[in-house]
């Protein structure tokens, strides 16, 4: 066989066996950051107007208006809120 | 640190529809978006028609979050997830890749045109001055900021549904289904029994004409 013919089988079989490859086909996603305005913390607003009842908290204290939310969940409990 | 999330009891949903009214009403969601809506299933079996109320649950690790090509959703201290408007493209992934069909899009034009994703906020509004006439606009009422819960969970007529910290809402249901001796099967043993395990014998189930 002449070398030419040699050259080119070797070509051919390399090209074949390349689609035997075992390269990494899953893609790497990157973890994305919120792009967007900055939002308030619920906390940070002052308590409505006891006419509104929204329950009471301070202003800017967490704690506080965690609180007043439990106490406010707490009241869907029907156990809890009617005497039994 | 609170984890804001939704629990609807299907054994005392009655299909009332009132979250849904009590949610558009609150938030003068526009018509053809429904940020909540009640599932019903084997309707009109006598017996096995069972109803549950859903919207966005407030994913700890939230698909919708994950496909966004341009970020727009963030997470709150509280666990909320939201989304900003501003940035949305109305691409739709969030619909594809939400399991509860939560994203909502607005139909504006004539032509099937995809406005701006909308969903339920968890009544705790979104990224603009809290309390606000543009917050109002955009997402609708901020309750959590008037240290309130969501419309639909408050107004719910058999709170069946329940909204607030998991923990939280998790007891109160663990309590009603110890009483009643059934409804495990909904959301599982860790939320209807505690911390226990799995496989263990249920309380005993009360008498029939028990008070449920």
């Amino acid at each position: 066989m002449r070398p030419a013919a040699l050259v080119v089988a070797a070509a051919v079989a390399a090209l074949c066996l390349a689609g035997c490859g075992e390269t990494e086909q899953v893609v790497v996603y990157k973890q994305g950051k919120y792009q967007g305005k900055k939002d308030g913390l619920p906390w940070d607003n002052a308590p409505l107007a006891a006419g509104q009842r929204g329950g009471s908290w301070t202003k800017g204290d967490r704690a506080s208006w965690e609180a007043q939310i439990k106490s406010r969940q707490l009241t869907q409990n029907e156990y809890k809120r009617i005497s039994q | 640190m609170a984890r804001m999330k939704f629990l609807c009891d299907a054994e005392r949903c009655i299909e009332c529809n009132g979250c849904v009214t009590a949610c558009k009403n609150e938030n003068e969601v526009p018509w053809g978006v429904n940020r909540r809506r009640v599932v019903t299933i084997n309707d009109g079996v006598i017996g096995a028609e069972k109803s549950i109320s859903v919207a966005c649950m407030h994913c700890s690790d939230a698909p919708c979050m994950a496909v966004c090509p341009v970020d727009c959703f963030y997470r709150t201290d509280d666990g909320v997830v939201l989304h900003d408007k501003d940035l949305c493209i109305g691409c739709g992934y969030c619909f594809y890749a939400c399991p509860f069909g939560a994203p909502q899009f607005p139909q504006a034009g004539a032509f099937g045109l995809r406005g701006k994703m909308d969903k339920c906020t968890f009544c705790n509004g979104g990224p603009e001055t809290d309390r606000s006439d543009a917050e109002f606009k955009k997402y609708g009422r901020n309750r959590l900021a008037e240290g309130k819960l969501p419309a639909c969970a408050e107004m719910c007529s058999t709170k069946a549904l329940l909204g607030g910290d998991g923990d939280v809402i998790a007891d109160i249901y663990r309590e009603r289904v110890l009483r009643r001796g059934k409804g495990s099967e909904v959301w599982g043993w860790g939320t209807a029994y505690g911390p226990g395990k799995p496989g263990a014998t249920p309380p005993q189930q009360q008498p029939a004409g028990a008070k449920s």
